[in-house]
């Protein structure tokens, strides 16, 4: 049985990472169509008119877009190495996991990010309560998933490698190996682990952008 | 721990649509539990305690372990009790209504509070945006009955409540949000969801409901003032 299977992604989306680890993980085949985002593909228009965004996983044919629901289709469809544990309270446990990552700790990371001075500081506050969670979250645990990485550490992996990235860009410890030993720990094994470790983007090309997106923000700000 | 050792328990609250779907499921599937009412703004050291990340309704205590989060809770509902299948059994199709609950979650609840809750060109500005991602949702429907098909399934609960409670907050904001016109096939759907049986008799009180919309637009208002 032939399978076709696409991933419409970009060279630095976090997003699309996710379903890259994910289609490694399992041993999927796929092609990659890399996206120009100033320059969107008719396919991509095609396959995600709703949101117009990367990633777009397309699976014989058939488009499925949103980083997270991609995930749970691929563990649903490819039942080998599974994302998701197996007991229902466990793999509610893992959804709620993953959605507080997207809806708290990317906004108040990209908060401190993109802030100045006092404000900035006050931004840290919310951003180390959350923090706080996860590492309490590994307590006991080498990763989110148990001994092996799982459906959270795929939806928190962004974390591994854009903290060092904007840590260094704004000259300000975010994770502090001292206050988030479990997290530090985990960004370490985490970063380290093969799969991952093999497909971070280009570590020049993200300081460029985020430094650029930092100004651009910045700069906005201030009018 | 709240309940017996097997038993469902719910923290919820009358006004919240959040709870209510989560009712809904648990309608749907018969399951037996024991509502608890948080009298919100205060919040009880038991909801503190099972949702310490969030503090927020709804929660479910199943066998002594707590959930939070609505759609994540109503997952869960549907792989504990497998009878009356919310989401459908094809990968792709549970993907989609995945997709199209993070959707209205994401886009249209937002721009519905926006459009409740500010005034002038911010309001007209939010309202249009979210007759026209109600637009979007329609599309979803694909010329089926309910979002599940025949019958109804894991996005018609998490979206139907947005037709009552547009339709309330409309009447309170001044600003059209249901726009019958515009979205023929979803103001029908919402109609005949509402109606259903199982559906309507969960629903708040609904005079107790608009006083309760009309208290928080005053609140806002006044808010926005200082």
């Amino acid at each position: 049985m032939g399978e076709e299977v696409k991933l419409f992604r970009t060279w630095s989306s976090p997003f699309a990472l996710r379903i890259v680890w994910a289609l490694r993980i399992k041993g999927i085949e796929y092609e990659t169509i890399f996206e120009d985002i100033s320059n969107k593909s008719p396919s991509l228009l095609q396959y995600n008119p709703v949101h117009r965004k990367v990633p777009v996983l397309l699976h014989n044919g058939r488009p499925i877009a949103e980083s997270l629901v991609i995930l749970e289709y691929i563990d649903e469809t490819w039942k080998q190495a599974p994302l998701l544990p197996v007991d229902p309270h466990e793999r509610a446990m893992a959804r709620f996991w993953a959605k507080f990552g997207d809806d708290k700790i990317l906004g108040s990371i990209w908060s401190v990010f993109i802030k100045q001075g006092k404000e900035q500081e006050e931004a840290m506050v919310p951003a180390m309560e959350n923090l706080k969670f996860l590492e309490g979250e590994l307590k006991g645990k080498k990763f989110f998933g148990g001994e092996t990485i799982g459906f959270v550490d795929l939806a928190l992996g962004w974390l591994a490698n854009l903290i060092g990235l904007l840590e260094e860009i704004v000259g300000l410890k975010v994770v502090d190996g001292e206050k988030l030993p479990l997290l530090s720990a985990w960004m370490q094994d985490f970063g380290d682990a093969p799969i991952i470790k093999d497909n971070w983007p280009a570590r020049d090309g993200m300081i460029l952008k985020f430094q650029a997106l930092r100004d651009a923000t910045i700069a906005a700000a201030s009018k | 721990m709240a309940g017996n050792g097997d038993g469902v328990t719910l923290l919820g609250y009358w006004a919240s649509p959040y709870a209510l779907r989560v009712i809904w499921a648990l309608k749907l599937k018969e399951v037996h539990y024991e509502y608890r009412e948080e009298h919100l703004p205060d919040k009880s050291p038991m909801l503190l305690q099972y949702n310490p990340v969030h503090k927020k309704i709804p929660v479910l205590v199943h066998k002594g372990k707590p959930l939070a989060e609505s759609l994540v809770i109503i997952e869960y509902i549907d792989e504990v009790w497998k009878h009356n299948p919310l989401l459908p059994q094809d990968p792709y199709h549970r993907a989609k209504a995945r997709f199209w609950a993070k959707f209205a979650d994401e886009k249209c609840v937002p721009a519905m509070f926006r459009a409740f809750s500010k005034v002038g060109e911010e309001q007209v500005q939010a309202a249009k945006e979210l007759r026209e991602n109600l637009k979007t949702l329609e599309s979803a429907l694909e010329g089926k009955q309910y979002f599940g098909g025949e019958t109804i399934g894991f996005l018609d609960i998490a979206v139907g409540w947005i037709g009552c409670w547009a339709r309330m907050n409309e009447e309170v904001a001044g600003v059209n949000m249901i726009d019958a016109e515009m979205i023929p096939l979803l103001s029908v759907w919402f109609q005949k969801f509402l109606e259903l049986p199982i559906i309507k008799e969960c629903l708040p009180p609904q005079d107790k409901l608009l006083a309760h919309t009309k208290e928080f637009h005053k609140m806002l208002m006044m808010a926005a003032l200082t």
